[in-house]
């Protein structure tokens, strides 16, 4: 195939690779809520049940938990199946299925049954979607051993990973991001993976790491140009994969800055940010300079106002804030005020 | 011994060829003596997992899976010795999984309530109530796009037909008609619960015919019917019939988990105990083959030398096999390709 790249969005890389993988092999399917649907997932399966008919490509009752049950069990007679979930607050039906079932299933028969499916799922922020329209639960499936957690951030990632979870042959959960749906950016045509387990280096600098997650990883990229005309030369790290977590490229960047922010998309107690922070402490101890700060969602549900959301959502502001801080030793004097937590152009209606 | 339960065996004998019987009876006497040697060597403490015995249940996993192919795919709950066994899973691999060794069927990392064995298509269990219902359904979905002709069967208990992956999983597999074929064991009881403190009405059969899933209530005690059921049923959903449903009422024996007979606990009586002993899977179906001259006192005591023989391999292999090793313990989190 050629190396010819399109600009395409998030949502359409999505659905090139779901369109490539299908094609290629003949045991991968798709279920989900709204897969076949006029709106098709945000756009990301159109077309799909056309090109490759209902049986690969089909609706599914809103039984979370079963459903999940059935792609283990499909997925141990050799098929790939693909699930979707267009909020990830909808998987906490299905809780049993993934923590009991896919993620122990092949250590607890000894290895020789292994669970090869993917669970695509998006996160929500912003319009008030508000407590159950809009977790980032990457911590929780995290923690849980058995599973792998991707959370592309760009339209070349989300093409390159969603290829690798499907082909992986484990639990994978991918992590989808609303806001990122529209965002454009150049993606190969052809079929390429890209290996779960490794970060990516988003922006060389020396001063402070930012470490980041899903849409976390634009807000530091405007967080680390704003940096810059202030004479602080950021690193920003993307960590495209939450489980297998890059420790040597973050702890490698921490060596070298000797300064870390974490900016995660979910809750700070108990969250990414938490482990990361924990790791660098255990691992990077005599690197740092100053403490490691988090960028984290406050602990509290998402509320729906929008003059609450921009309290709840952290953004470049804060990361800009929290790095000025880091290196003057002292309060910056920097408004942390956000004008808006979601795209301009997004009007609903979720 | 029971007279009804006699007589109606008595009655349905000719119309199970010879070979068929003498395997029903082996297999269940074959469960009968592997989960009585468990019983015996558990208070050693040497099997260190909660294990769930299938005394006194043994027509039900014996009917069943005498109809099914090598291809076909069995799931079952923690109390899944039984199935395990009846499907062609190995005694050695099982008894070194409950003493905890690498050669076990899981290698060690199961116990009683994950014993697997892929070999066989005995594809696996889970300790949670219902856990293994859609994955069931899963295979079968498979078997649909695939076309393979093979069918799936689910065991569970009374309590799982509680549990909200029940409607789920009914609802898809009745949807999709997939080739799966739902067995309730209803032994009455969920650890010390009796299924009417717990679900209004005594009807679990009747509770899927809401999707147009044909239930049918059985006596599970009675290896001949719940045979002559699944036959039927399993190659109607092997020709695309979809799904259907047997509720098989028996009884177990001991406690909920563990070695022992528990009347001591309170929780049933022993005129209910009594009643059930009296209707022995095992020992009814013995008299009528017996009687008819199927087989003779001196081939079922040849039968039982040879599986005492096996039990007493499988016990010794279990004992001389290593543990796992140290490193192993990373084993299978995941699938390294």
């Amino acid at each position: 195939m050629s190396n010819r790249k399109s600009i395409i969005t998030y949502a359409q890389a999505i659905n090139q690779a779901l369109t490539q993988l299908m094609k290629r092999d003949k045991s991968v399917f798709i279920m989900g809520l709204g897969v076949d649907d006029p709106r098709r997932v945000f756009g990301s399966t159109a077309n799909l049940s056309e090109e490759f008919g209902k049986k690969r490509v089909f609706e599914i009752p809103i039984s979370e938990n079963a459903i999940t049950g059935v792609a283990i069990g499909a997925s141990l007679c050799g098929m790939r199946p693909i699930m979707t979930h267009q909020r990830m607050d909808f998987m906490f039906y299905a809780f049993d299925q993934i923590m009991n079932h896919a993620a122990k299933w092949n250590y607890m028969s000894g290895g020789e049954s292994p669970v090869n499916i993917t669970i695509r799922t998006i996160v929500g922020r912003g319009w008030g979607q508000g407590a159950q329209h809009s977790q980032s639960l990457q911590s929780l499936f995290a923690h849980m051993p058995g599973l792998k957690v991707v959370m592309p951030a760009t339209p070349y990632d989300a093409k390159g990973l969603l290829i690798s979870s499907v082909m992986d042959g484990n639990p994978v959960i991918f992590i989808e991001h609303r806001s990122l749906y529209k965002r454009k950016g150049a993606v190969p045509e052809r079929f390429y993976k890209i290996p779960l387990g490794k970060a990516r280096l988003v922006r060389r600098g020396k001063d402070v790491t930012i470490v980041a997650t899903s849409q976390m990883v634009s807000e530091s990229i405007k967080a680390a140009g704003n940096l810059k005309k202030c004479g602080i030369d950021a690193e920003v790290i993307d960590l495209r994969t939450i489980k297998p977590l890059d420790k040597n490229k973050i702890f490698a960047s921490i060596r070298k800055t000797g300064r870390l922010i974490v900016a995660d998309t979910s809750w700070k107690n108990c969250g990414v940010s938490a482990e990361i922070a924990a790791l660098a402490a255990e691992e990077t101890f005599k690197y740092l300079k100053s403490p490691v700060a988090r960028i984290a969602l406050k602990d509290t549900p998402a509320p729906t106002s929008v003059e609450l959301e921009k309290i709840f959502y952290p953004g470049w502001e804060d990361i800009v804030y929290a790095a000025k801080r880091m290196i003057s030793g002292k309060k910056p004097k920097f408004s942390r005020r956000k004008k808006e937590v979601i795209d301009t152009e997004f009007k609903g209606p979720f | 011994m029971d007279k009804k339960l006699f007589r109606i065996l008595n009655k349905y004998i000719s119309t199970v060829d010879k070979k068929t019987s003498l395997s029903l009876f082996k297999n269940m006497l074959r469960i009968r003596m592997v989960e009585g040697k468990i019983a015996e060597l558990y208070p050693e403490g040497k099997m260190r997992c909660p294990t769930h015995l299938y005394t006194g249940e043994e027509a039900v996993a014996s009917g069943v899976c005498e109809n099914l192919k090598p291809s076909d795919y069995v799931f079952s709950s923690y109390r899944s010795h039984g199935a395990y066994l009846a499907k062609g899973g190995s005694i050695k691999k099982l008894f070194a999984e409950l003493y905890g060794k690498k050669t076990g069927c899981s290698r060690g990392k199961g116990g009683s309530m994950h014993i697997v064995s892929r070999q066989v298509n005995f594809m696996g269990t889970s300790a949670l109530v219902g856990g293994v219902m859609p994955i069931a359904a899963g295979t079968a979905l498979a078997s649909d796009m695939k076309k393979d002709k093979r069918v799936s069967i689910v065991f569970f208990g009374d309590g799982a037909c509680e549990e909200g992956i029940f409607q789920e999983t009914l609802n898809f597999a009745a949807l999709k008609k997939l080739p799966i074929i739902f067995i309730c064991e209803n032994n009455f009881y969920a650890t010390y619960s009796h299924q009417l403190t717990r679900q209004a009405r005594d009807n679990i059969y009747k509770r899927v015919a809401i999707y147009g899933i044909p239930g049918v209530r059985i006596d599970g005690n009675n290896v001949l019917e719940v045979f002559r059921t699944s036959k039927k049923l399993i190659n109607e959903a092997r020709r695309g019939r979809g799904p259907a449903f047997i509720e098989c009422r028996t009884y177990r024996w001991l406690e909920h988990v563990g070695p022992y007979f528990d009347l001591e606990a309170g929780y049933r009586t022993k005129e209910e105990m009594d009643k059930w002993i009296d209707r022995c899977p095992l020992s009814s179906f013995g008299k009528v083959l017996l009687k008819k001259k199927m087989i003779n006192p001196e081939a079922i005591n040849s039968i039982k030398r040879s599986i005492e023989a096996d039990l007493e391999k499988a016990v010794l292999f279990a004992e001389k096999s290593p543990f796992p090793g140290c490193s192993e313990i990373y084993e299978g989190v995941y699938n390294e390709q």
